[in-house]
């Protein structure tokens, strides 16, 4: 496999991470900021890998797994939730869901 | 002896239990324990009065300790009594009297509400005023003197809920104060100075350390003459006592006749010491004790209000009694406070039986013909009255107010000046007195009587009566008794009027007086109208009547500007410290509101931007 | 191997941008997709063959999938469009831009001492699976609680919704 220095494997997750939050923090349709947040959690899951990789053990992997399931049921029950809104709001405007307001 | 601390113990707990159970007492049971315990008082004070004068203790004095109040550096004022003649004769006088008035009260006031309160706060008073007077030390002296003026502002405004009474309650107290704070300042002076305020060993000091005429002395001696003026009514703070009349007519008769405002002519009959050595402090105790005199003897003439007659009246006597202190007459000062006290109190009383028979009517104008009404009243009100007016030989008030007026030009420190207002006044006491006897118990009825005193009120006048008339000649084995405590007056050597001669001239006077009395006020009542009607005669009576203005110029020159000084400082840059918290935490409230936007995405921000900050201070460790 | 990996990497990176900066949700959802497979990419090159298969399925197979299928449920259409990109101002990317500049950068200076090389050889999923039935199983059980409630709380939510309109 490579020989990648470790520095360049958690320097990619550390910008896709970036990104994602970026993403998060910019986008105002509730589909994209569940999408940015997607990319978050797999940098996460990138950065696991590339310490299972460092230690070449099978933990990082295993880690990567979990996370993956709850992405999976994070997504269902936020799509869910995205349709409710949908119903009630007529928008996927993220600003609109604002009535903590104060 | 040793029972001397029961005398003002007794009033004091039936006070307390008064004030914390009296709700629940019947009537009954309250007047028993309010009247009750003042009568267990006198009859104390007796038995210590005939154990001392039969045995005297060692230089005519006796005292008793109870334990030392305060003990602070050099100052170590003890809570004592200290019975000597003086403080005995006042403090018989001030029981015996105190308890046929709550004889008196406790038909009197059989209607109100506040029974239980009224004897609380009464019982309260005689337990202050006794305290005063058994006062071993200044300050003890200062906490009665402080208990009285207090009880005076509770019985005053008795009937709180009538507005008037609490403004003349508070009058009294804020009047009062001015004197009191005087007061303090002297105590202050004698303290600082003399290093003590226990009464006997401090006019000791005042004796050995201050020469005649010292600054200190005579700056003492005004600061106390200032209390005294205050607590007695004098010139110039004589402008409470008229107003004290909107409360009970018993608390008149106790407090504003008899008893407290006497503590003033006590205090310097106590403190003579510091008096003798400081000369101009006792010319000025003289001549306020004139000017008094005559002031107030020129405003009871105009008086429509019976009370308000008999307080100018008390003013006007216990100006005669400043008046002998200041010639030096200590002795013939304490002989007319325990007539007046007699003769004040009867007259206050019967005039109390009066208004109530009257249902309340308090103008003499309007009161007529009740000689044959309220007989008893009649004859026991005419006997004080001649007491007041000095209808010579036969009764009290005649000895003790000659021997003042002849001492006034008799003493060492008399000067006629003060011979001719005392027989001035002495005429003018004779004139308003019996205007009143007449316009009240003669002529035609103008109001009808709806009730009559029961037995009651009526003893508590006859005994009063029986005392007006044999009090007289109890004066010289009285003046003979006060010896030991207070200094014979020197009489002057050069010539001057006898005795004989005063009193022919008074009595003269008291002829005069009655003589006027009767033509303008039984004769021909037309001639009082006329004299009233005259341009010149109504400026006098209205101004006699407002008191000589004294209430117009205090008003003016400090009631107002202290209005307008409160007024304009009510929003000062003091509130500004608290107005600027609220405004403060307001404005950080403004704030932070605005950061709860509600929005998902800047509260992901916040919490972005926050991790990043703090990583940053971790990395820059 | 490492050309591998660094080619995957930027077209990760890329991928992501584009993604970020797109008006149309599906075109935005495509490219996300193209990123989860390079990163697939960039998992094999590391020697997590499992991790890799794991992420084309799962992740951009499935979960994607449902993200699309959503997507075209709502039926947003162009007036959608319209309002993306008003929203989508230049300006707006100041201050997010700030902070992920800064979080990199942090990220860089931790990394600046570290000269750990990855070694060589894969862990195949036999290991993986050793790993999840020893020292992990309780975590598997939790995960599998984990999807049951995701699954309960979805059903739930959907089920009103037909409810609502039965009901109107």
């Amino acid at each position: 496999m490579a020989e990648v220095p470790l520095r360049d494997g958690l320097l990619l997750a550390g910008i896709l991470f970036s990104l994602g939050l970026t993403g998060l923090l910019v986008r105002r349709n509730l589909i994209m900021v569940l999408m940015s947040l997607e990319v978050m959690l797999n940098a996460a899951g990138l950065a696991f890998i590339v310490a299972a990789a460092r230690w070449h053990q099978a933990d990082g992997q295993v880690m990567f797994l979990f996370i993956l399931a709850m992405a999976a049921a994070e997504v269902a029950v936020g799509l869910a939730l995205v349709r409710q809104i949908y119903e009630r709001f007529r928008s996927l405007d993220v600003d609109a869901l604002s009535a903590m307001k104060g | 002896m040793r029972l001397l601390w029961l005398i003002p113990a007794l009033p004091l707990a039936s006070a307390m239990v008064l004030a914390l159970f009296g709700s629940l007492l019947s009537r009954r049971a309250a007047a028993t324990l309010g009247a009750g315990s003042v009568g267990l008082s006198a009859l104390v004070t007796t038995l210590v009065a005939l154990d001392f004068s039969g045995a005297p203790p060692a230089g005519h004095s006796y005292t008793q300790v109870l334990w030392t109040w305060i003990k602070v550096g050099g100052f170590e004022p003890q809570i004592g009594f200290y019975l000597d003649p003086l403080s005995l004769v006042m403090v018989l006088v001030v029981t015996w009297v105190g308890f046929l008035i709550h004889l008196y009260s406790a038909e009197f006031m059989a209607e109100d509400d506040s029974y239980h309160r009224f004897f609380a706060y009464m019982n309260l008073f005689v337990a202050s005023m006794i305290t005063l007077l058994l006062a071993n030390d200044l300050l003890l002296l200062y906490l009665g003197w402080e208990g009285v003026g207090l009880c005076s502002f509770l019985l005053i405004g008795f009937w709180y809920r009538v507005p008037a009474n609490g403004a003349a309650a508070r009058k009294a107290f804020i009047v009062t104060r001015v004197g009191d704070t005087a007061m303090s300042l002297g105590l202050f002076l004698l303290f600082t100075q003399l290093g003590t305020l226990q009464i006997q060993d401090l006019m000791q000091r005042v004796a050995a350390q201050w020469s005649a005429g010292s600054t200190y002395a005579v700056i003492a001696a005004l600061l106390l003459l200032g209390g005294a003026v205050g607590k007695s009514a004098q010139l110039p703070l004589q402008v409470w006592l008229p107003d004290a009349m909107a409360g009970p007519t018993p608390t008149s008769a106790l407090i504003h006749a008899a008893t407290m405002v006497t503590a003033g002519v006590y205090l310097i009959a106590r403190t003579h010491v510091l008096f003798a050595v400081a000369p101009s402090a006792q010319l000025a105790v003289a001549a306020v004790g004139a000017a008094t005199l005559l002031v107030a003897g020129f405003s009871a003439l105009t008086q429509h209000d019976i009370k308000r007659v008999l307080a100018y009246s008390t003013v006007s006597q216990i100006g005669y009694m400043f008046l002998a202190l200041g010639v030096g007459a200590w002795q013939a000062a304490i002989f007319h406070f325990m007539t007046h006290a007699f003769f004040k109190a009867l007259l206050f009383l019967g005039a109390g039986v009066i208004i109530d028979a009257l249902h309340d009517e308090h103008s003499i104008f309007r009161m007529g013909g009740l000689r044959s009404e309220l007989p008893v009243t009649f004859w026991t009100l005419l006997i004080a009255g001649c007491s007041l007016a000095g209808l010579p030989f036969i009764t009290a008030g005649f000895f003790s107010k000659d021997l003042i007026i002849w001492e006034a030009s008799a003493a060492e420190q008399g000067r006629l000046v003060f011979w001719m207002a005392g027989m001035l006044g002495a005429l003018l006491t004779a004139l308003y007195t019996f205007r009143l006897i007449f316009r009240v118990f003669f002529g035609p009825l103008a109001t009808p009587v709806t009730k009559r005193p029961g037995l009651l009120m009526t003893i508590p006048l006859l005994i009063l009566a029986m005392l007006s008339v044999v009090g007289g000649y109890l004066k010289d084995p009285l003046l003979v008794f006060l010896r030991p405590a207070l200094p014979s007056t020197i009489e002057s050597a050069s010539g001057g009027l006898t005795e004989a001669q005063s009193g022919t001239i008074a009595a003269l006077a008291f002829l005069i007086g009655l003589s006027l009395a009767y033509l303008f006020h039984l004769r021909r009542r037309g001639l009082a109208e006329a004299l009233v009607a005259n341009p010149i005669g109504h400026t006098l009576d209205q101004w006699w009547f407002a008191g000589w203005g004294f209430d117009r110029i205090y008003d003016k020159a400090f009631v107002q500007p202290f209005i307008w000084i409160a007024d304009v400082n009510k929003r000062d840059f003091v509130d500004s410290f608290y107005t600027g918290i609220a405004w403060l935490s307001e404005f950080v409230y403004r704030g932070l509101s605005e950061t709860e936007t509600g929005r998902v995405r800047w509260y992901t921000f916040g919490m972005a931007a926050g991790s990043a900050l703090f990583i940053i201070v971790v990395l820059a460790r | 191997m490492n050309f591998a990996f660094y080619i995957s990497g930027a077209v990760a990176v890329i991928a992501t941008l584009l993604m970020l900066t797109r008006v149309n949700v599906v075109h935005a959802l495509l490219y996300l997709i193209v990123s989860l497979l390079a990163v697939a990419v960039v998992f094999y090159t590391l020697g997590a063959p499992f991790a890799a298969a794991l992420e084309v399925i799962v992740y951009a197979g499935a979960i994607m999938v449902l993200f699309i299928f959503v997507v075209m449920m709502l039926n947003l259409g162009d007036r959608a469009a319209a309002m993306e990109r008003q929203w989508l101002t230049p300006g707006i990317w100041r201050g997010p831009a700030v902070l992920a500049v800064v979080l990199i950068l942090e990220m860089v200076y931790l990394l600046r001492s570290d000269a750990a090389i990855l070694s060589t050889g894969a862990v195949d999923p036999q290991a993986v699976a050793i790993a999840l039935f020893g020292p992990y199983l309780i975590c598997v059980e939790l995960a599998s609680m984990l999807l049951l409630a995701g699954l309960v709380g979805a059903y739930h939510l959907g089920f009103h919704k037909a409810e609502r309109r039965a009901r109107a």
